[in-house]
């Protein structure tokens, strides 16, 4: 199972390929929509390559509680454990 | 229809074509007789049964930065590059709030023949392949035949309405008859208007192709587009659009803006005839061609160009010359005629915008650009086609039409005159 750091990095690359930001600023503690201005459907397109990218599912219902990347990486990890 | 009192004038042009990435690249192409048409790269060309096309001359990718790109169906990204170099052209800089205009009074009218129909393809191929959850969340914004409309209208903060006529290969030309219209009823001060299209795909190359609409020829690219010449045979699938910055004659003039004709009116039809076909007398065309003239106050013979829709089809070229000589009896010959689509191939929503941004700069210059591949003169055509080199055109006053018809019976007219 991957680390929490290449977790992270792998959304990075995912969140920079699909909206532009720089990588380097996907942290754990930024918000994907305050801090990062990611929009609704950039975020359904952010956890569908996650999905892909980690062989994890995320439900729907879930996507709302991931407010941070810290959120989205904790989720990833616990639901590949 | 009784004219109102605002005056409506063109005050600014953005394009991106088969034969170039902005107006002057595309002015100039068209003056120098330069086809745009070429033999397609991609892949799924090989099992096709017509394997040209006009691709836009620069890919959007190369403008357009690639997050942003990756969100718009190409015909959006065609209508957005458009957008920026006409407001910019107008003499505005950023959004239209910070261009001392009021969001409320500036509207978008952006066409589209087809809508975002390779967003909808890909989307689809990803639903057959991997499933559901493949399908973007982006497709449905990306190929909604009003994306290009509702995405310039966002990036310029227009406020005033944001439409997408859609008539097919008049859709274009609708669009510029549309903002016109906005202007007279008091609804906006500034519309930028026009169309885009992007549908260079094997679906619809190979439905135009058992239409009958496209050409088979299999010689030279630059040659199979040839309207009005005896050996023509259908039409050349391109891509590219252009949008028009209108303004009233009154905020022109308050603001000092440089002004490259006066779009004085538009005449529209249908030909309530047959869903591909057209009606072989004109009566519609004829018709569309009379309202745009009573329209903008003009009389038959103020009339000194046409841009011609002449698509290279067999029937549809006639029928035209046959309106036209309807209408302008004894003078038809003695009136140059244009038809672009023998170098850019047929822009279908995008057709009417950039051939009727191409009557402007006629006007403007006094110049009529040539008709490529024009060798043999079809009988049943009687026109004063210009060939070979642009014909310069007398200075004083002048008006001229541009045609647009659309597969359903479409018919469009817009008159301009020199400003």
């Amino acid at each position: 199972m991957a680390s929490t750091e290449e977790i992270r990095e792998g959304l990075a690359e995912i969140v920079n390929e699909i909206t532009g930001v720089p990588a380097e600023d996907v942290q754990l503690d930024k918000s994907f929509t305050d801090d990062l201005d990611i929009d609704s459907l950039s975020m359904v397109e952010v956890v569908v390559a996650a999905e892909e990218k980690f062989g994890v599912k995320i439900p729907d219902e879930e996507v709302k509680n991931l407010a941070t990347v810290g959120d989205a990486v904790t989720f990833i990890e616990k639901a590949g454990s | 229809m009784s004219r109102s009192q605002a005056r409506v004038v063109v005050t600014g042009l953005g394009a991106t074509t088969p034969v170039g990435g902005d107006v002057a690249s595309t002015w100039e192409s068209l003056l120098a007789g330069r086809s745009g048409v070429r033999k397609l790269t991609q892949e799924w060309v090989a099992d096709m049964p017509v394997q040209i096309g006009a691709p836009a001359a620069v890919d959007p990718s190369e403008v357009l930065p690639r997050v942003e790109a990756r969100r718009l169906d190409r015909a959006a990204q065609f209508a957005i590059i458009c957008a920026r170099q006409a407001w910019a052209d107008a003499g505005y800089s950023g959004k239209t709030s910070e261009a001392g205009l009021d969001p409320e009074r500036v509207g978008v009218v952006c066409a589209s023949g087809i809508g975002g129909l390779t967003t909808l393809l890909s989307n689809y191929d990803q639903l057959r392949d991997s499933g559901p959850r493949r399908v973007s969340p982006l497709a449905i914004p990306m190929l909604m035949p009003n994306s290009p409309a509702a995405n310039v209208s966002i990036e310029l903060q227009a406020r005033a309405g944001a439409h997408t006529p859609v008539s097919a290969c008049s859709s274009g030309a609708e669009a510029i008859a549309n903002g016109l219209d906005m202007i007279r009823a008091g609804r906006a001060d500034v519309v930028v208007a026009g169309g885009a299209e992007a549908v260079i795909h094997p679906l619809p190359i190979a439905a135009f192709a058992n239409m009958m609409a496209l050409s088979k020829r299999d010689d030279d690219p630059a040659v199979v587009s040839r309207p009005f010449d005896k050996n023509r045979d259908g039409f050349v699938l391109g891509e590219g659009g252009a949008l028009m910055v209108l303004e009233s004659a009154e905020h022109a003039e308050a603001r000092g803006a440089r002004v490259y004709a006066e779009l004085s009116g538009a005449g529209m039809s249908a030909d309530a005839h047959h869903i591909a076909q057209p009606e072989p007398t004109g009566a519609g065309v004829i018709a569309a061609i009379r309202k745009a003239l009573a329209d903008g106050e003009l009389t038959p013979d103020e009339i000194g160009h046409v841009n011609c829709h002449a698509t290279s089809t067999p029937v549809g070229d006639v029928a035209e010359s046959v309106a036209l000589n309807a209408v302008f009896g004894d003078r038809t010959p003695s009136i140059p005629v244009t038809a672009p689509k023998s170098m850019i191939g047929h822009l279908l929503g995008g057709a009417g915008a950039v051939e009727s941004l191409a009557t402007v700069l006629t006007l403007h210059h006094g110049l009529v650009p040539p008709t490529a591949n024009v060798d043999d003169v079809d009988d049943d055509i009687n026109l004063d086609i210009v060939r070979s080199t642009p014909r310069k055109l007398d200075d004083g006053p002048l008006a001229a039409l541009n045609d647009s018809f659309g597969f359903g019976g479409h018919n469009v007219v817009l008159a301009f005159r020199r400003a």
